[in-house]
C-alpha cells in the first residue's frame, strides 16, 4: 500500500510527476489548474530528484520548451486549462509531427473564448480530433477521480514513450479542484544518461558522439511523396493504438436495458443517476470511456446489441455523442444531455433526461 | 586534370571544417548564411565540442541548417527557438546549446521568446541573422526592414506610418541583465568574418563558463530578396544597413 494523502487533483498531478521520475515541467499560470505549478515550486523537486520546473512567459513558450525537452529524450510535461491549451496547439502538432513523447494536462473550463473558470468538458473535440493543424492524434486519458489524476501521469508517460506520441490527460475543473483520498505511487528514479543513450539514442538530441549519426528533431519534409509516406506511418501507429490501448469501465451494464455513456466528472454524477434510476425500477447501466482516443468503439458496438438506447452525458453541448453514434452505427437511439458554460448536471436531471429522451422517446 | 590532382595535402592552405557535411547548400549564391554556418562549424570543431553541441534551427531560410552541420539539431516552430533552447539547456546544463534565427523569426513572431530567454539569462548562444527581409517566404517586410525599403509587402517602400519603425532588437536585448555578450557583427569581408568568428568563439566559451545569454547579430545580405547582385548587396548593406544598424559590441561582461 502506497502513502495515503488527502489532496486536490491538481496537487496530485505535481506529486505524481515528481514520483514517476519526470525530468521537466514547463507551465504558465491559468485557473483552474495553477496549483500544479504552485505545488511543484513549493516542493522544489530540483533539490530532491533534479527535476526542472520553469514558469514560461506564455503557454506558447511552455509547450515549445516541452518540445525541446522531449527532443532530448527526457520525460517532460506541461499543464494548462482550455484557453491555454488552445495556445499550445501549435507546439502539440509539432510534437506529434516530430514523433516526440510528452504529457499535456488540460484541466478544462467552460468556453468559448475566455468563457468561465468553472468546470466543463467542452474541449473533447479539440483533444480527440487533433486540435492543431495536420492529420494527427493524441492519446487522451480521461480521469474521473483524484486517484486517476495520480495514476494517469505515470501511465501517460508510459504510453507516450511506447508510441513516441503526445499524451493528454483530459481532466476538468471539478477533478482538478476537488480533494479526495489518494494512494500515491511509489517513487521511480529519473532516467539516467546511460538509459537515454541506450533506449532513445536513435533519435534524442543529447549531443552527437562519434559513434552515431547526428540526430535531428523536425516535422519538416518538403518532398510530398515522403510526407505522404510519413503520414501513412502515423496513421498505422494510430491504428495500432486503437487496437491495443482502449480502456473503459462499466457499472451495472451487464443486465441494463439502457446505457449512460459518460467520461470524467460526468461519469461520477452519472453513477449516482444509475442508482436513482434503478431505485425507480429502470435498468440503467454506465459505460465510461477512460481512453477518449482510442475510443471504445467495439465495446460500445457490442453493448448496442443488448440495450434499447444510450444517453451521453457531457458538460458540453454534445461532442462525444458523435463518436458514440459512429460506434453504434445508428443501430439504436442515442441522445445527449448536457449542462455547460460552467454548469454541472445533477443526477436527477440525468434521470429525467433519460426518461424523456430515451425511454419516453 | 582531376580535382584530386589539384587538392593534395602538401598544397592545402584551407580545409573545409569536418563539422560541415557534404550536402549541397540550398542558400543562394552570395547569401550570408553559408559564411556564418562555416564560422559556427569551425568554432565547434576548434573547441572540440561536437558531442556536446545541440543546435536549434528556426523557420525561414536556415530551417534546413541541420543538413549542413554535423551535430544534433532540433528544428523549432517559427520564433520559438529560444524556448526550445531553454529546455535543452535546463535539462542538459553541461551542453553547448545555440539558437540560430533570422529577423522575422527572432524579432517579429518570436519577440516574446527571445526577450524572455535573454531576460532569464538562459545559458545559450543566439545567432541572429538580420537581412531586413523574409528570405524563404519570398521577400516580405521584416521587423528590421529599413524605412523606405521596398519588399513584397511594402512595394512602395516601408512607410513607418503604416508599418511602424525598423526594430533595433539587439539594442533592447543589451538592456537585459541576463545577457553577458551582445554584439553586432557582419560577414562581408575577411576582416569582418575573422571578427565574427572571434565573437562566436567567445559566445560558446561564455556558455562553457555558464555566464548567461550571448547574443550575436550578423547584419547580412539577401541578394535574392533585395533583387541585387551579391556584390551590389554588400555595397547596399554598407551604405544603408550599417548606418542604421551600427556594428560593434554593446555589452561584454
Amino acid at each position: 500500500m502506497g502513502e495515503l494523502r488527502l489532496m486536490k487533483g491538481n496537487e496530485v498531478i505535481a506529486e505524481a510527476a515528481i514520483r514517476c521520475g519526470c525530468d521537466g515541467y514547463f507551465g504558465y499560470p491559468i485557473t483552474p489548474q495553477s496549483e500544479v505549478m504552485e505545488t511543484l515550486m513549493a516542493r522544489k523537486p530540483w533539490e530532491e530528484t533534479g527535476m526542472v520546473v520553469v514558469q514560461a512567459e506564455s503557454e506558447v513558450a511552455a509547450i515549445n520548451m516541452v518540445y525541446g525537452g522531449a527532443g532530448c529524450g527526457k520525460k517532460v510535461m506541461t499543464s494548462s486549462s482550455s484557453p491555454g491549451i488552445s495556445l499550445k496547439q501549435e507546439g502539440i502538432t509539432y510534437i506529434a509531427g516530430a514523433e516526440l513523447p510528452c504529457l499535456v494536462v488540460n484541466v478544462v473550463r467552460g468556453g468559448p473564448g475566455l468563457g468561465t473558470i468553472q468546470p466543463a468538458q467542452s474541449d473533447y473535440f479539440q483533444a480527440v480530433k487533433g486540435g492543431g493543424h495536420g492529420d494527427y492524434k493524441l492519446i487522451v486519458l480521461a480521469p474521473n477521480s483524484v486517484q486517476e489524476m495520480n495514476d494517469f501521469v505515470d501511465l501517460g508517460f508510459e504510453l507516450a514513450f511506447k508510441y513516441l506520441n503526445p499524451v493528454m490527460i483530459l481532466s476538468d475543473g471539478i477533478i482538478g479542484q476537488m480533494m479526495e483520498k489518494v494512494e500515491l505511487s511509489d517513487i521511480k528514479p529519473r532516467m539516467t544518461d546511460e538509459y537515454i543513450a541506450k533506449n532513445h539514442g536513435s533519435w534524442a538530441t543529447t549531443g552527437k558522439p562519434g559513434s552515431r549519426n547526428r540526430n535531428i528533431i523536425t516535422s519538416l519534409e518538403l518532398d510530398s511523396a515522403k510526407q505522404e509516406k510519413f503520414n501513412h506511418k502515423l496513421q498505422a501507429k494510430y491504428a495500432k493504438i486503437q487496437e491495443d490501448e482502449v480502456r473503459f469501465d462499466t457499472y451495472k451494464a451487464e443486465d441494463a436495458d439502457y446505457l449512460i455513456v459518460a467520461y470524467g466528472s460526468s461519469s461520477r454524477i452519472s453513477k449516482k443517476a444509475v442508482e436513482l434510476a434503478r431505485a425507480k425500477g429502470i435498468k440503467v447501466g454506465l459505460i465510461r470511456p477512460i481512453t477518449l482516443f482510442p475510443f471504445p468503439v467495439k465495446e460500445l458496438n457490442g453493448f448496442a446489441k443488448k440495450v434499447k438506447g444510450m444517453l451521453t452525458v457531457e458538460m458540453s453541448a454534445g461532442q462525444m455523442i458523435e463518436d458514440v453514434k459512429l460506434a453504434v452505427e445508428c443501430s439504436i437511439p442515442v441522445e445527449h444531455f448536457g449542462r455547460y458554460g460552467g454548469m454541472i448536471p445533477s443526477p436527477d436531471e440525468i434521470v429525467a433526461a433519460l426518461e424523456q429522451k430515451i425511454i419516453g422517446g | 586534370m582531376d580535382v584530386k590532382d589539384i587538392i593534395k595535402e602538401e598544397n592545402l592552405v584551407y580545409k573545409k571544417s569536418a563539422i560541415i557535411t557534404d550536402n549541397t547548400m540550398h542558400y543562394c549564391p552570395g547569401c550570408t548564411h553559408g559564411t556564418v554556418h562555416k564560422v559556427v562549424a569551425e568554432v565547434i570543431e576548434e573547441m572540440g565540442i561536437q558531442d556536446k553541441t545541440i543546435g536549434v534551427s528556426p523557420v525561414g531560410c536556415s530551417v534546413l541548417a541541420y543538413n549542413y552541420l554535423d551535430i544534433d539539431w532540433q528544428q523549432a516552430a517559427h520564433g520559438r527557438a529560444p524556448a526550445v533552447a531553454t529546455a535543452i539547456n535546463r535539462l542538459y546544463p553541461e551542453k553547448y546549446v545555440f539558437a540560430y534565427q533570422g529577423d522575422g523569426d527572432l524579432a517579429s513572431i518570436g519577440c516574446a521568446e527571445i526577450i524572455h530567454a535573454c531576460n532569464r539569462g538562459e545559458n545559450i548562444t543566439v545567432i541572429f541573422i538580420n537581412n531586413a527581409i523574409y528570405g524563404m517566404t519570398g521577400g516580405q517586410m521584416a521587423p528590421t526592414t529599413l524605412e523606405g525599403m521596398k519588399t513584397a509587402t511594402t512595394p512602395y517602400g516601408r512607410d513607418v506610418k503604416l508599418a511602424g519603425y525598423p526594430l533595433k532588437i539587439t539594442e533592447l536585448i543589451a538592456q537585459l541583465p541576463g545577457t553577458c555578450l551582445v554584439t553586432r557583427e557582419s560577414a562581408e569581408s575577411a576582416v569582418a568574418v575573422r571578427k565574427l568568428k572571434k565573437m562566436i568563439r567567445k559566445a560558446f566559451e561564455n556558455t562553457g563558463k555558464k555566464k548567461g545569454t550571448s547574443f550575436i547579430e550578423v547584419v547580412s545580405t539577401c541578394n535574392s530578396g533585395w533583387k541585387l547582385s551579391p556584390v551590389e548587396s554588400n555595397t547596399w548593406m554598407k551604405e544603408n544597413m550599417f548606418p542604421f544598424y551600427p556594428l560593434g559590441t554593446m555589452k561584454d561582461i
